[in-house]
């Protein structure tokens, strides 16, 4: 039987304030335990929260960047159930009234056809704190640093087909919150983590089948091998007889398996109510349009105008604005030599290539953008060719230079386009090759220009790389011609 | 001393006739001597509260007192108190000091008022006799085999007794209003949000609301003058401006239109405390008010739909209190599950565990609409029916509580105990502010008068509470015990 994957995402985008959803206490990564909770985050009696400002403007700001609809009134509901590391006995969140309604993103999937994936709605809630159970001895030590750090949770409608489309969808999302500024989508300090919904079906059946939960997973990989998995799993399960239970899993990396975690008969009745400690959220229009003129260009928009404005190809347009520190460098790059195809071989060629060698992000970039687009525009202005290019790239690289045109004075790699001078050093080759020139001589005049290469070798040699290649090639073959 | 109101008090530390610590030895020595027969304080902080007189003395003789510099008072144990146990009444807090004050508490000291203690209450604030609290039964000083009201008893009985001119406690359904009706003081719960949460242990969020008890409405203005205004650290407290409250104390009544509730005059009223009340309106009429009936047509959903909110936020707002990171941990839990279940079930009283289960139940699944969605329309159409009788007269009057103070003891049944809220819990529903004050007697024991007014009114309450109190000498009167005692 032919088979359907049904996939639906809930991403959790841990938001980038300063301070908590509900205090005043710091949210920054990494300190000791419990040292970035105060009593609001403790729980401690008779402590009230005060909703954070910058929270509800962030997940607005998301909201108006996936086209959704943003309802004047919001509402905090508690989330009621004991664990310890959730100190109020409730986790304050959205469930009747969120803050962002039904949105869509579009996905570009490998064969640069896009799609697009319905946003259900998003909310906010608090993170709970963490249970650490290596360091004590048959007990378990509670960090609430991480209680009340602003999260917001992207329900998608079931919308993807595969694996890939589920990854696609979290880098589309990890895209837009990154060039929102409102998370920095690191992964792998939970910044970003989703739970994925998978159901099989038979192909060409409107129903779904029964779904599976898959808790917390924290990479774009995780996720397709994760979905992978479950697929395999539930598709042998019917095949085989079975049937899916609902339940919720948990992905195992390390075995690259997903692993039951609790059934649905097991799932807490969690007494949804609306908080009484927090006032709806009333947004009105001057807000939201305040907010609208503050969305920077969004992906999707710098995509299509890096294919149309500026001529890239599909794939370029997709690489070069997946992320906005990429983006902003290459048109950066685009602004100071003016070409834009250029610009990207260059950002997605050289420069990627050495950033991935060193594991280095873009930001930390040893060669700036205003440096390379110098670079290129000394190659675009013939001063240097593409081999001596490489060079320069390489010793700004190093540090070695301040500009293009400093490394390029310094080496001497100035390219050499004088006539003369380049006519002299070819007659210098010819005359150091004899051997060569009688070969070239007796040679099928189809087959000549295959040996040309070896006299442009040379004569690039003698030049140290700085004569033009093309003057070279041109004037070689007239010299040798003559000696037919 | 003990028979003076706190604005006589803060008269004689002005003029110099007293000292802050002369005043506060005074107080602290009463309630060393008489308390073990009220048990109306779970904490004295004697030490602190001569260090604070101290320091209030220096403050007046400084000229950098205000009005309240020096005048002691005590707080309910739901008001969190930076460095002094905050037991909420119960087991499960009885080792809790919390590392800081709530606004009232801030403000009240920032005031110069010193504080003799914590008070007792009925456990997490629930209840209507003070029967409730894990450190026993409040007794009533005009009548020790009675109780005092709850769940503010132990402010209304200290008050009433002498033991301290004034308290704070906290009205959810009616808990600051009847027992000061009980012990025959002035209580006033304010419109909700008037005053700040912040550092109240939370019992029914959408409904608490804290206030003043004194003797008199004069006293009571002047605490409020102190405690309201907005906090930012409450999103419910209201910003809006706080007027000064004793400024319109001695506004004239002539022209006032005072509505009667039918709902309030109905069944299972005390005969004597209706007398008691409708003279009280006759007083009114001789100050130039003029009275009418009006309706309140949907009073009888009051108590059930109290009965589910209130437990439905209490589940949860009591749902912190696990075991795992203050307060009461049973021993040597086998696992997680009966850390929380044995740490809850010693720590929670009877009556505390009975409204988390009502509310635990009320909220879960294929019951909230029943229930909760239910409870909250009918919210809305007792608010509508204050509203709109609001729109005929200035205030409604009736009976704080359908009978004077009962006996100990007396009501084992939780519902008949329920019903003793039923004038008061509705106006916690609509978030309107609400009175009681001393009218008269009956069976030998207090009748409160409530005076109920539109949202932000406490101003007019206030004004028409203390007319009253020029015009009759009800609040003047001492129980035996607080003179015996003496």
């Amino acid at each position: 039987m032919q088979w359907e994957t049904v996939i639906g995402l809930e991403v959790h985008v841990q938001l980038a304030t300063r301070s908590k959803i509900f205090s005043g206490a710091s949210t920054a990564f990494g300190a000791e335990p419990n040292t970035q909770a105060c009593a609001v985050d403790l729980g401690l009696p008779g402590v009230l929260p005060v909703l954070n400002e910058q929270a509800v403007a962030m997940a607005v700001q998301f909201g108006l960047a996936v086209h959704a609809e943003i309802p004047e009134v919001s509402v905090f509901d508690r989330k009621n159930y004991f664990y310890p590391d959730l100190p109020k006995g409730y986790q304050t969140s959205q469930m009747y009234h969120p803050i962002v309604g039904a949105g869509e993103v579009e996905i570009t999937l490998d064969d640069d056809t896009t799609k697009r994936i319905r946003i259900h709605h998003a909310h906010l809630e608090e993170d709970a704190g963490k249970s650490l159970h290596e360091d004590f001895h048959g007990m378990t030590g509670i960090d609430l640093n991480r209680a009340g750090t602003p999260l917001l949770e992207i329900v998608s409608e079931p919308d993807m087909r595969s694996a890939k489309e589920a990854a696609a969808y979290l880098k589309a999302i990890h895209s837009i919150v990154t060039y929102l500024g409102i998370s920095d989508g690191n992964m792998a300090e939970g910044s970003m983590r989703c739970d994925v919904n998978v159901s099989v079906r038979p192909k060409g059946q409107d129903a779904f089948g029964t779904r599976a939960e898959i808790k917390n997973v924290n990479s774009f990989r995780f996720v397709e091998r994760a979905i992978a998995f479950e697929v395999e799993r539930q598709i042998e399960l019917i095949e085989d007889g079975g049937k899916v239970v609902q339940e919720t899993r948990l992905f195992d990396p390390e075995r690259d398996e997903t692993r039951s975690m609790r059934t649905k008969e097991e799932a807490n009745d969690y007494r949804y109510f609306p908080c009484p400690d927090l006032l709806p959220v009333v947004l009105d229009q001057a807000y939201l349009d305040h907010l609208r003129s503050q969305l920077p260009e969004l992906p999707a928009d710098k995509r299509a105008r890096f294919q149309s404005k500026l001529g890239l190809s599909a794939y370029d347009a997709n690489v070069l604005s997946a992320s906005r520190d990429m983006a902003e460098f290459f048109e950066e790059v685009h602004r100071v030599c003016g070409d834009a195809k250029q610009a990207a071989n260059w950002v997605q060629g050289e420069l990627s290539g050495a950033l991935n060698r060193e594991n280095l992000s873009i930001q930390h970039s040893p060669v700036s953008a205003q440096q390379l687009g110098e670079l290129i525009s000394r190659v675009l202005d013939d001063t240097i060719n593409g081999k001596a290019a490489k060079q320069v790239f390489q010793a700004l690289w190093n540090g070695q230079g301040e500009s293009a045109d400093a490394v390029i004075e310094a080496k001497g790699l100035k390219q050499v386009t004088d006539t003369g001078a380049i006519e002299a050093m070819i007659d210098q080759v010819i005359a150091e090759s004899p051997a060569q020139v009688a070969q070239y001589r007796d040679s099928e005049p189809e087959k000549r220009g295959k040996m040309i290469g070896y006299f442009v070798g040379q004569v690039m040699k003698a030049s140290r790389g700085t004569a033009n290649p093309q003057q070279v090639n041109g004037l070689l073959k007239e010299k040798l011609d003559a000696l037919l | 001393m003990h028979d003076k109101t706190v604005t006589q008090l803060a008269a004689a530390l002005d003029s110099g006739e007293l000292s802050c610590r002369e005043l506060t030895s005074h107080f602290l020595q009463r309630i060393e001597k008489t308390d073990d027969q009220l048990n109306s304080f779970i904490t004295v902080t004697a030490e602190q509260a001569l260090i604070k007189a101290d320091a209030a003395d220096k403050a007046r003789a400084s000229g950098k007192a205000g009005k309240l510099t020096g005048i002691p008072l005590a707080l309910k144990d739901i008001f969190c108190t930076q460095g002094v146990k905050t037991s909420c009444g119960s087991k499960m807090l009885d080792n809790f000091i919390a590392p800081y004050d709530a606004t009232v508490v801030e403000k009240l000291s920032a005031a110069g008022t010193i504080s003799l203690g914590k008070t007792n209450m009925d456990e997490f604030a629930m209840g209507s006799s003070n029967e409730n609290s894990h450190y026993g039964a409040v007794k009533n000083p005009w009548d020790l085999s009675a109780v005092p009201g709850g769940s503010s008893g132990g402010s209304a009985a200290a008050v009433a007794a002498g033991l301290i001119p004034a308290a704070m406690g906290t009205d959810t359904g009616g808990s600051i209003r009847q027992p000061a009706a009980f012990c025959g003081i002035t209580g006033l719960k304010p419109t909700y949000g008037r005053v700040s949460r912040y550092g109240m242990i939370a019992y029914a969020s959408s409904l608490d609301q804290a206030g003043p008890m004194a003797r008199t409405a004069e006293d009571c203005a002047h605490l409020m003058n102190v405690i309201a205004g907005h906090d930012v650290r409450d999103s419910t407290s209201v910003a809006r401006g706080v007027p000064d409250y004793t400024e319109t104390l001695n506004a004239p009544l002539s022209g006032l239109k005072i509505g009667l509730p039918t709902e309030y005059f109905g069944d299972g009223l005390d005969p004597e405390v209706e007398k008691a009340v409708r003279d009280a309106v006759k007083v009114y009429e001789s100050l130039g008010a003029s009275v009418r009936d009006v309706s309140l047509p949907h009073t009888h959903y009051a108590i059930p739909a109290y009965y589910v909110i209130a437990p439905a936020e209490a589940s949860s707002n009591l749902s912190r209190f696990d075991g795992v990171r203050f307060g009461h941990r049973c021993d040597a839990p086998a696992d997680l599950v009966d850390l929380y279940t044995r740490s809850r079930a010693e720590g929670f009283g009877e009556e505390v565990k009975r409204r988390i289960l009502i509310g635990t139940h009320t909220l879960s699944e294929g019951f909230f609409d029943a229930y909760y969605t239910k409870a909250q329309q009918v919210r809305r159409l007792i608010r509508q029916d204050f509203l709109d009788a609001f729109e005929d007269v200035d205030v409604l009057m009736g009976p704080a509580s359908p009978t004077p103070a009962f006996d100990l003891g007396a009501k084992k049944d939780p519902v008949s105990m329920y019903l003793q809220d039923i004038y008061t819990i509705a106006v916690n529903l609509a978030g309107i502010p609400g009175i009681s004050v001393p009218a008269g007697f009956a069976g030998g024991r207090p009748v409160g008068l409530q005076i109920l007014g539109t949202h932000f009114a406490e101003a007019q309450l206030l004004n028409v509470a203390h007319q009253f109190q020029q015009a009759t000498g009800w609040h003047l009167q001492l129980p035996a015990f607080a003179e015996e005692n003496a």
